[in-house]
């Protein structure tokens, strides 16, 4: 596990997902926190728990569950799109001192499927080659998956950008409607107004 | 010389090919900057090792984000201030803990959502050629244009993913600005037409017309 990054005691870090569907998301962590006394970031903290939250993108809670100081974490997503997984630790200590932090150890991985090492090395030669040939199978699927994925995103960037053409194009002719016919009016009514006014 | 036919190479490369997995690492987190935050990613590294730095702004403002990448003794390896996307690469010139900062200190309300992809260290080949007696097979040979193909797929995808991702957070705030700005020019082409009619027809009101008389 090696890169990490710190936040305060009580704060959430969220990170963002953009998964296709059916799409396994596993992810490893550890967090340390900071000894005042030691300058250090202590080994292990007892009673350091870690609340992990994964949102999918309709705003359903995927998982939300408490883990120790170190652990694993996984979730499949059913629909494609922005999932968010948000870490934030258990500490219930309200007055929290100046200078304390968590170090969060992060590793995500999306989409992988993990070999199963033992099934590997008991069979003979062509097992093995079995067993990585679907491996290899599985990881193409998920390329297919996120290619899917992304013509669906696609179509909706055309959308918008087509959405935004015609938006503009009916404010033009709509605005240059109001100006002209706003223009008349003015006229009229100013020239009603003198010939009222026996200026005309 | 152990014969062909037995258990030949096979079970040492993908014992190899197992190992791969664990030598190299590469983390790539999409994560939110707030307006004014900086935040701080630490890896440590062995010395030799050939790493990649590669980021991107997502979403936010115009997309820029200030990044530094220091070693452990602080020196700074590299630093560009309101980049949009870039790809670093360097080797660790000693072992410790490098640090790399994202910083949207220079914006005062918009958040910008970064991609960033660390690579420490590169693939060892699938078939390391010292214990080799033979050349390649056919299939070890096929598996490793595969491998190299994949990898090549999956960088490819991310990047697309990343520019598109982008290009369409471009489009929406350019349909919402479109919209807004539409809707209150009309609104204020109104106003100002109706208010300049009535503005002028409150100058001959009837306190004046005794003094301005125009005609015989």
């Amino acid at each position: 596990l090696a890169l990490y990054f710190h936040i305060g005691e009580r704060e959430e870090k969220c990170i963002i997902e953009d998964i296709p569907s059916d799409t396994l998301v596993v992810g490893n962590y550890k967090v340390q926190r900071w000894d005042i006394h030691k300058h250090d970031f202590l080994e292990s903290a007892p009673g350091l728990g870690m609340f992990v939250t994964v949102t999918s993108p309709s705003g359903e809670v995927l998982l939300s569950k408490l883990y120790g100081p170190q652990g694993t974490f996984s979730f499949t997503s059913y629909l494609s799109g922005e999932h968010i997984i948000c870490f934030q630790s258990n500490s219930t200590r309200f007055a929290v001192t100046a200078g304390s932090k968590l170090r969060i150890h992060l590793d995500i991985r999306v989409g992988e499927h993990f070999l199963d090492e033992s099934a590997i090395q008991a069979k003979d030669k062509v097992e093995e080659v079995n067993v990585r040939l679907e491996h290899l199978i599985e990881q193409i699927h998920h390329v297919t998956r996120e290619q899917d994925y992304e013509r669906e995103r696609e179509e909706k960037f055309r959308r918008t950008s087509e959405e935004t053409n015609s938006n503009i194009l009916w404010w033009a002719i709509a605005q240059t409607l109001i100006l002209i016919s706003i223009g008349i009016w003015q006229i009229k009514s100013l020239r009603d107004f003198f010939i009222s006014k026996k200026l005309v | 010389m152990p014969p062909r036919g037995s258990r030949g190479p096979l079970p040492a490369l993908l014992l190899l090919w197992a190992l791969a997995a664990c030598a190299t690492r590469a983390s790539e987190i999409t994560f939110e900057l707030p307006d004014n935050a900086k935040q701080c990613f630490y890896e440590e590294i062995a010395q030799g090792t050939k790493c990649t730095l590669e980021f991107q702004v997502i979403t936010g403002g115009h997309y820029d984000v200030d990044c530094r990448l220091e070693d452990p003794d602080g020196i700074v390896l590299y630093k560009e201030m309101k980049k949009q996307y870039d790809s670093f690469t360097f080797t660790a010139s000693r072992n410790g803990t490098y640090k790399f900062c994202f910083s949207n200190e220079f914006s005062t309300f918009t958040h910008k959502t970064v991609y960033f992809d660390f690579q420490v260290g590169e693939d060892p080949p699938l078939f390391p050629s010292e214990n080799r007696v033979t050349a390649l097979t056919q299939m070890e040979s096929a598996c490793v244009s595969i491998h190299e193909a994949l990898k090549s797929v999956i960088d490819y995808q991310t990047h697309f993913r990343l520019r598109e991702a982008q290009g369409r957070s471009r489009a929406e705030d350019l349909n919402t600005r479109v919209a807004y700005w539409s809707i209150g020019e009309a609104i204020i082409l109104l106003v100002v037409s109706i208010g300049q009619v009535f503005l002028l027809k409150s100058f001959f009101s009837d306190k004046r017309t005794t003094t301005t008389r125009v005609g015989s």
